[in-house]
């Protein structure tokens, strides 16, 4: 085995697929080698190397935008959801990210361990159902696969999807000045499973936030048409993650308080047990959103008049200093914020 | 009304407090040493260095037991494991390297190693068992009392203590003589001297004229503590203040501490990378032969020292670190060879040491100067 900077070259490992540095370094050294693209403005195609929640290719006025997501989570079911949520809602909320808030059709691509249980299949199945109904989707094409026992763990769910857009919101847009808002308590995700997966019986409100943000994110978007400079959902590596991407994708620096992070008590309380951060905390059903400083207060509204968005809250602002970092004011001083590396908890999403 | 601990305007007030206290020394740099690791979490977590005034300095000193657990203790388990005797130690424990190589290294060439939250869980897993079993205990004086009060209720047969645990007054005395540290206090860690009682640091004030202030481990306790200590020094005055009295009181358990001198004994001993420290380690008594691994196995810990270290273990500075003369920042290994996941040092392991701490708050923790958006 050759170690480099801490990982092992020759292998893929777990924290491959963690969602930080080195799943970044996995995919650019692997994928972004074969499928590299032409920057977008030139080609009118946002490849991979962009690195973004989805690819676009442009048609006439508008961006077709296309994403794919495979999940995979133990346990299938979970506090507030199930893999069949999680698999629409990861799918849509990455074409709403990039501003696809009108979805044309989504794919499903279900991959079952023999002996899986009938009946959990047709739940999963009627949770895509009431999720893309939520979002106003549907599944329009699909493929099955059996595989052996131990040859897959349970169930693994592909989902693909397009939807279209009119201006194309990326990951790399936040200008110093631009505020930073948070579309509701942060951590639910990565914690509810956290204390589902070790058996902790804590209180009833520990649940998964997962949810398609179509409507949601649309409404934002209407409020400020022009506002909005970046978006992000803030899954594995959570809003820390999150930041650091769009920190350095845009080149600005980013200033949180802590005060101002909408966390649930029942996070904090689990979170300071088991000493995970909440903002390292998976989400599946919020948005990170970089919003022009005269239009954050008519987003937050938008945001706020959704039952999704009703804890929204602009949690910092950017900054022309230290770009590439992300700075927590914590009441009682000032610190960077950690990218995250590796993984809290495998298997998440 | 409720202990509010996390008050931020309480924060700024002490945070001005320092401020003057601090402007009143009138000396260009002010270094204070902590020697505690959960008091450089907690600095690292809420970002106190970036509040403390500029001239102030609060160095990490050696407060982390597993970083000042010398390799040649860590070969002796190591040793000990590949001998075929059972081993528990804390978690940590197991992932600091050796001369050659760690616990971990030897569990994956097949020895038994179980990793326990204490030494009474410990003493269970030997009790279900008859194979030989030693418990490398490591930590300073408030682990140890645990580990004696454990021998004097009785422990199994096949049951005996490999002692790396270690005294933090005498090395106190260490690090205030090192030409380079400039340490002008000390702030105490509040867990220990609630067992030790503040008392015990009078004869260390005594000697090297310097204050020390006992401090809990809220941002608030911090911060108070600090005040008080540059207080002290701006005044030259060199005293032991307790500023955690919620747990701490001057005689501290005597109980505990009776148990603890029944069973050890200080006796001088290497703390990594940082010195010989006279009467700095714990050793079983004479009378506690009988469970002392020591006296018990045959070590051949030499045996190990065939392979060299690394070339990446001899840039490590650990040492320097720990000895409060360099930080993680001037290391080269830092947060690039040197990370969690695949450590160097002892202080890249522990979730005490400086480097994984500083690691795990962004790596840079001092951002004093950095422009706030308005």
């Amino acid at each position: 085995m050759s170690v480099v900077g801490g990982v092992d070259v020759d292998r893929v490992l777990l924290k491959h697929g963690a969602g930080g540095r080195a799943m970044r370094r996995l995919i650019s050294e692997t994928f972004l080698a074969a499928f590299a693209t032409d920057p977008p403005e030139r080609a009118g195609l946002l490849g991979v190397s962009a690195m973004d929640d989805g690819g676009a290719v442009r048609l006439g006025d508008r961006w077709l935008v296309m994403t794919t997501d495979s999940h995979v989570i133990q346990p299938a079911f979970f506090p507030g959801g199930d893999i069949g949520r999680l698999a629409i809602a990861g799918t849509v909320n990455d074409l709403a990210m990039m501003g696809a808030t009108e979805i044309l059709g989504l794919t499903c691509g279900v991959v079952i361990e023999e002996g899986f249980p009938r009946a959990d299949l047709e739940r999963i199945a009627a949770s895509m159902r009431a999720a893309c109904a939520e979002a106003s989707a549907t599944v329009i094409a699909g493929d099955t696969k059996v595989m052996g026992v131990r040859e897959v763990d349970g169930i693994v769910i592909n989902t693909s999807g397009v939807g279209l857009t009119r201006r194309l919101i990326r990951d790399c847009g936040l200008r110093a000045g631009d505020r930073i808002i948070v579309t509701g308590t942060i951590g639910d995700h990565g914690m509810a499973v956290m204390a589902s997966r070790h058996g902790l019986q804590l209180d009833s409100d520990l649940r998964s936030d997962v949810a398609p943000l179509a409507a949601l994110i649309r409404g934002a978007i209407e409020a400020s048409p022009d506002g909005i400079t970046a978006m992000k959902d803030p899954t594995r590596g959570g809003v820390a993650g999150a930041l650091h991407e769009m920190a350095s994708k845009s080149g600005v620096g980013i200033e949180i308080v802590d005060a101002a992070l909408p966390v649930r008590p029942a996070v904090r309380g689990v979170s300071e047990l088991v000493g995970v951060d909440p903002l390292f905390a998976a989400n599946e059903g919020k948005a990170v959103i970089g919003v022009r400083r005269e239009s954050a207060d008519a987003v937050l509204r938008a945001l706020r008049a959704h039952p999704l968005g009703r804890d929204a809250a602009i949690v910092g602002a950017c900054v022309a200093d230290h770009s590439g970092t992300v700075i927590l004011d914590t009441g009682f001083g000032r610190r960077l914020v950690a990218e995250p590396d590796g993984d809290l908890l495998p298997r998440i999403c | 009304m409720p202990l509010e601990f996390r008050d931020p305007a309480r924060a700024a007030a002490l945070r001005d407090a320092l401020a003057r206290a601090t402007a009143r020394v009138g000396r260009e740099r002010v270094s204070l040493m902590h020697v505690c690791g959960s008091h450089e979490q907690a600095i690292a977590k809420f970002g106190l260095r970036a509040a403390f005034p500029p001239a102030l300095d609060v160095i990490m000193g050696p407060g982390c037991p597993v970083c000042v657990t010398d390799q040649p203790e860590i070969d002796e388990a190591v040793a000990l494991a590949a001998q075929g005797v059972r081993i528990a130690t804390y978690g940590d424990m197991v992932r600091v390297p050796g001369t050659a190589g760690s616990l971990a290294d030897a569990q994956a060439r097949g020895a038994r190693i179980d990793v326990v939250y204490s030494v009474a869980q410990a003493v269970e897993i030997a009790r279900a068992t008859t194979e030989p079993f030693v418990f490398f205990a490591t930590g300073f004086e408030t682990t140890a009392v645990a580990t004696a009060a454990v021998l004097i209720g009785g422990v199994p047969p096949n049951f005996s203590v490999l002692s790396a645990h270690k005294y933090i007054p005498p090395v106190m005395e260490i690090v205030a003589e090192m030409p380079g540290t400039r340490v002008e206090g000390f702030l105490a860690a509040g867990h220990a001297a609630t067992i030790t009682g503040s008392a015990t640091f009078e004869p260390f004030v005594e000697r090297h004229a310097l204050p020390v202030v006992v401090a809990g481990f809220e941002p608030l306790d911090i911060l108070a503590a600090l005040v008080k200590l540059v207080e002290l020094v701006g005044r030259g005055e060199a005293a032991v203040v307790n500023m955690f009295p919620r747990c701490v009181t001057r005689e501290g358990n005597v109980n505990a501490q009776r148990q603890l001198w029944t069973v050890f004994e200080p006796i001088g001993g290497r703390w990594r990378g940082i010195a010989h420290v006279p009467n700095g380690n714990l050793r079983l008594r004479d009378a506690w032969a009988a469970v002392d691994a020591r006296r018990r196995f045959t070590i051949d810990a030499a045996s190990l020292w065939r392979q060299a270290p690394s070339s990446l273990v001899r840039q490590c500075i650990c040492g320097h670190i720990m000895a409060g003369i360099a930080s993680p920042a001037d290391c080269a290994l830092f947060g690039a060879a040197c990370v969690p996941d695949s450590p160097v040092g002892a202080c890249m392991v522990s979730s005490e040491g400086t480097c994984r701490i500083w690691h795990e708050y962004g790596g840079v923790p001092d951002l004093r100067g950095a422009a706030c958006p308005s």
